[in-house]
């Protein structure tokens, strides 16, 4: 058991205003360089937005998934019916574009903006004045996770269930002889 | 690479079919950075001035700002620009919401439109992919309804949508182009939309948009954010709820009406009800916004709420989203204490794509007309008594251009020449054609009365800001120039002592202030306008309200990083200057003179004929313009418009003018 500091975003929906500044700061904050470039489709939160239902749901880009879902459910809201994947924290998942980079193909996964020095808050929380987004730090006790894949290594994942695991590894291969060959 | 903007246009032919992806002149980014004033350069290029508004000639320009889709808070502006089928002059309208971001993401600068389509179709934008499509199922449908039928059709969530309703099919003069959190309502938009065969565009993007300067640029962004919340917790002290806060205005948050009601004029812009306001109206009035708001919402990337979520059940969306003071325009033009009466009709009236200031003024005037024995029930068969049912007819007549309606339909100017049996007696609200804001005031304002003359706009809001619109009471005012950074460099002496001066003895209107001083008043007025048109970024956060977040200092230097080019306060003022001046000859190009120039007649109780010309001759001069409101040769030259100087029509105005300089004043009058 370890002490462990659990941050939390906490989403108050009946705030949320639709402005969307929480995609765009979340895909500036990431880009390279930093604030070098804006694209809502490279959010890590996504905003469900049907204004004419009243209906706004910030979702975080969350766990990793390799396969879509089995089943399908359907949630009626305000007289529509939505997919449940709309509100899906998942990434990469195959069945849906979201929190996907669109050029790259590659998961978006919400990393509460780790940063050196780190943040006073994650940027989407800083540009969300309505206060739909609100962010808490918790100190929890909590069994020793094993470790958590990271960007890169989600990345990765991704690549080998598109392109299969030897091809991704000749690629590496290649490219980290010719990077070699350069230097 | 490109900044900010992405260099590219989309060039749409409807009567061919032909889409091209066209790459832009970066130069022309250095001279009038983007939305209005590369619309008005491509108008100018490419529109004869003999161009009938509705003719497949006319082109319909839909740009983003040069900022939307950057960081940039509140840069989100759609410039949408034309030629008016009212005013018969260049029409531009600008619509926030979300569009202008979507379209950038897309990888284009602006939707360019020409020709006709045999039949009704609707645009699709989907990055590289645009598709002409089918529209005849939605032939008849309301603009709101007509984007959710897309939005399924075309199964994208999150596509942005700009659509016409009934008003624009049939080519209402004041049909608006609607897109739900927002609309281009002024100057018949709709219609030319309409004219086009072209229902609705759809737009979906997700490309990066670059920017120059990233540190630099989020660093002035998140000062303009930190500035917002200070003006959002600190309002102005000293000037109406209204008008002491930010935003477009926050007609949705706050619930005082008095200053609308009590000063606007009710009615076709005739009677002041100075003692509407009381506390069982405010009550009422209250509880009737508080049953028809579920939410409270923003445009794209800016967290002001200016506007909200309606509850309109009988409308086939159930709801719609409403703007600014359109919740007044039809109350006050009915004569109605009724507030629920305006949530209920401005829905309709948006389903249907109307503008919502124009379209209560010309029911109020037909209303009048039918009261006066001028029209009767031969025109108006079964024409209700109460008032506001007899909106909802003529609402339907206009929609319909129905009957009576199809006269209305082409607004009050028009309407009263074809009418006649002096109906045109009624039209005392328009200028150039256009209807103008309800107010009725007593002394002339200098300031005001060059920038009801001499705007391109057809609309007040979109030309005055920055100051109070009346004296500060006196313990207000060395509070208020404390911290007043938004002032231009150079001019603060000047500007923050007028505030401190104006409505002291012998320091007020008309003579006070000084004409050199008026001009100096209203160009900083226009000029944050004209940046804010080219830029994207919403004019409540910029060039309408006092104290806005958006200023002269650091749009410059947001400019400047955001796009790479050095653009100084200078440069940023001479761009809009080149811009204002490029409109200018455009409507010149296409007639307008200084006979055209002349706010209502009855905006004002106390006129002084003389003193105005004078104004408007001390304002021509100070813009470097002739005595018919004409840029001259040096000044088209000074800002780089040469070609514009070359231009055989303009060249023949100016040598016109420039033989009659030493005659008589030009006499102004009165046109019918
Ligand atoms: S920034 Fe806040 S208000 Fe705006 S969309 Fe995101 S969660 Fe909603
Ligand atoms: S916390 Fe950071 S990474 Fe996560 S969604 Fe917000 S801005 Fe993006
Ligand atoms: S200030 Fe209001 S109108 Fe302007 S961008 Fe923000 S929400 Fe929209």
């Amino acid at each position: 058991m370890a002490n462990k500091t659990v941050k939390v975003i906490k989403i108050n929906a009946d705030e949320c205003n639709g402005c969307r500044a929480c995609e765009a700061i979340c895909s500036a904050f990431h880009a390279t360089p930093k604030y070098g470039t804006t694209n809502p489709a490279k959010a890590r939160i996504h905003v469900n937005w049907d204004p004419l239902r009243n209906l706004y749901v910030p979702v975080y880009g969350g766990p990793y998934v390799e396969a879509e879902c089995l089943g399908r459910d359907r949630y009626v809201i305000g007289e529509k019916e939505y997919d449940e994947c709309l509100f899906c924290r998942a990434v990469a998942c195959p069945s849906r574009d979201l929190f996907k980079d669109p050029d790259s193909g590659l998961p978006l996964r919400c990393d509460m903006c780790e940063d050196d020095p780190s943040l006073k808050e994650p940027m989407c929380v800083q540009v969300c004045l309505v206060d739909a987004l609100t962010y808490e730090e918790r100190e929890e006790e909590m069994e020793e996770e094993k470790e958590k894949l990271d960007e890169l290594e989600m990345g990765l994942e991704t690549l080998i269930d598109k392109y299969g695991f030897d091809k991704v590894a000749d690629t590496l291969a290649r490219i980290s002889i010719s990077k070699q060959a350069e230097t | 690479m490109r900044y900010a903007e992405t260099g590219y246009n989309l060039e749409i032919d409807l009567s061919t079919g032909n889409i091209e992806r066209v790459e832009t002149d970066p130069r022309l980014t250095e001279l009038h950075l983007g939305g209005l004033g590369t619309n008005a350069k491509i108008l100018w290029d490419r529109v004869p001035p003999e161009v009938d508004p509705l003719s497949p000639d006319n082109l319909l320009i839909f740009s983003a700002g040069l900022l939307d889709g950057t960081p940039a808070i509140g840069a989100n502006r759609t410039i949408i620009t034309s030629f008016s089928p009212q005013t018969l002059l260049m029409g531009f309208s600008m619509m926030g919401g979300f569009f202008g971001p979507e379209l950038k993401y897309a990888g284009y600068d602006k939707v360019i439109i020409r020709g006709k389509s045999p039949d009704l179709v609707y645009l699709w934008i989907n990055n590289d992919k645009v598709e002409i499509r089918d529209a005849s199922h939605l032939q008849g449908k309301g603009a709101l309804e007509t984007a959710e039928f897309i939005k399924e059709e075309l199964n994208e969530p999150k596509v942005q949508i700009a659509a016409i309703g009934l008003a624009g099919e049939n080519r209402v003069y004041f049909a608006s182009i609607e897109h739900g959190r927002s609309s281009a309502s002024r100057l018949g938009l709709g219609a030319v939309m309409g004219s086009k065969g072209l229902k609705a565009i759809a737009v979906r993007g997700t490309k990066d948009i670059n920017i120059a300067k990233p540190d630099k640029f989020w660093e002035i962004c998140q000062e303009v954010l930190k500035y917002i919340e200070y003006r959002l917790q600190n309002p102005i002290k000293g000037v109406p709820a209204i008008l002491s806060m930010i935003g477009s205005p926050q007609e949705m948050m706050l619930h005082d009406e008095q200053w609308h009601t009590t000063s606007f004029s009710w009615g076709h812009a005739r009677y002041r009800r100075k003692d509407f306001w009381n506390e069982e109206v405010a009550k009422n009035w209250a509880e009737s916004q508080r049953n028809a708001i579920e939410r409270l919402v923003s445009c794209y990337n800016c967290p002001v709420r200016c506007g909200a979520i309606i509850r309109h059940p009988s409308l086939p969306t159930h709801r719609y989203m409403m703007k600014c003071y359109s919740k007044l325009t039809y109350v006050m033009a009915a004569m109605t204490d009724d507030l629920a009466f305006g949530f209920k009709i401005a829905g309709l009236a948006q389903e249907y794509g109307l503008d919502g200031y124009t379209t209560p003024q010309v029911m109020a005037f037909a209303t009048e007309l039918y009261d006066n024995g001028i029209l009767t029930d031969e025109e108006m068969p079964g024409f209700p008594s109460n008032n506001e049912e007899r909106f909802f007819y003529l609402l339907e007549k206009i929609v319909r251009r129905e009957g009576i309606g199809d006269v209305l339909a082409n607004g009050v100017y028009w309407a009263a020449r074809q009418i006649g049996k002096g109906a045109e007696k009624f039209d005392h609200n328009t200028t150039k054609k256009h209807e103008q804001m309800v107010i009725k005031l007593g002394m002339l304002n200098p300031l005001y009365f060059l920038m009801y003359a001499t705007g391109e706009k057809g609309n007040i809001t979109q030309i005055e800001g920055q100051i109070p619109q009346t004296p500060l009471p006196k313990g207000y005012r060395e509070e208020f120039v404390k911290d007043w950074i938004q002032v231009p460099t150079g001019k603060e002496e000047r500007f923050k002592r007028f505030i401190l001066e104006w409505g002291d003895e012998g320091k007020s209107f008309p003579f006070w202030p000084p004409p050199d001083l008026v001009c100096e008043l209203v160009d900083w007025q226009e000029t944050m306008h004209y940046i804010d048109d080219a830029t994207g970024i919403c004019a409540g956060l910029s060039s309408f309200p006092i104290k806005p977040p958006y200023h002269i200092h650091n749009l410059s230097c947001l400019i400047s990083a955001g796009t790479g080019l050095d653009i100084d306060e200078e440069g940023l003022w001479e761009i809009a200057r080149r811009n204002r001046n490029l409109v200018r000859v455009i409507n010149v190009r296409r007639g307008l003179r200084r006979e055209d120039e002349r706010p209502p007649e009855d905006h004002w109780k106390k006129r002084f004929p003389e003193y105005e010309e004078k104004l408007l001759d001390e304002y021509y001069k100070y813009r470097g313009w002739n005595r018919e409101g004409i840029p001259t040769k040096e000044t088209l030259e000074g800002l780089g418009l040469d070609y514009v100087a070359e231009d055989d029509m303009i060249k023949k105005e100016i040598l016109k003018e420039g033989v009659s300089l030493g005659g008589t004043t030009v006499k102004a009058t009165k046109k019918q």
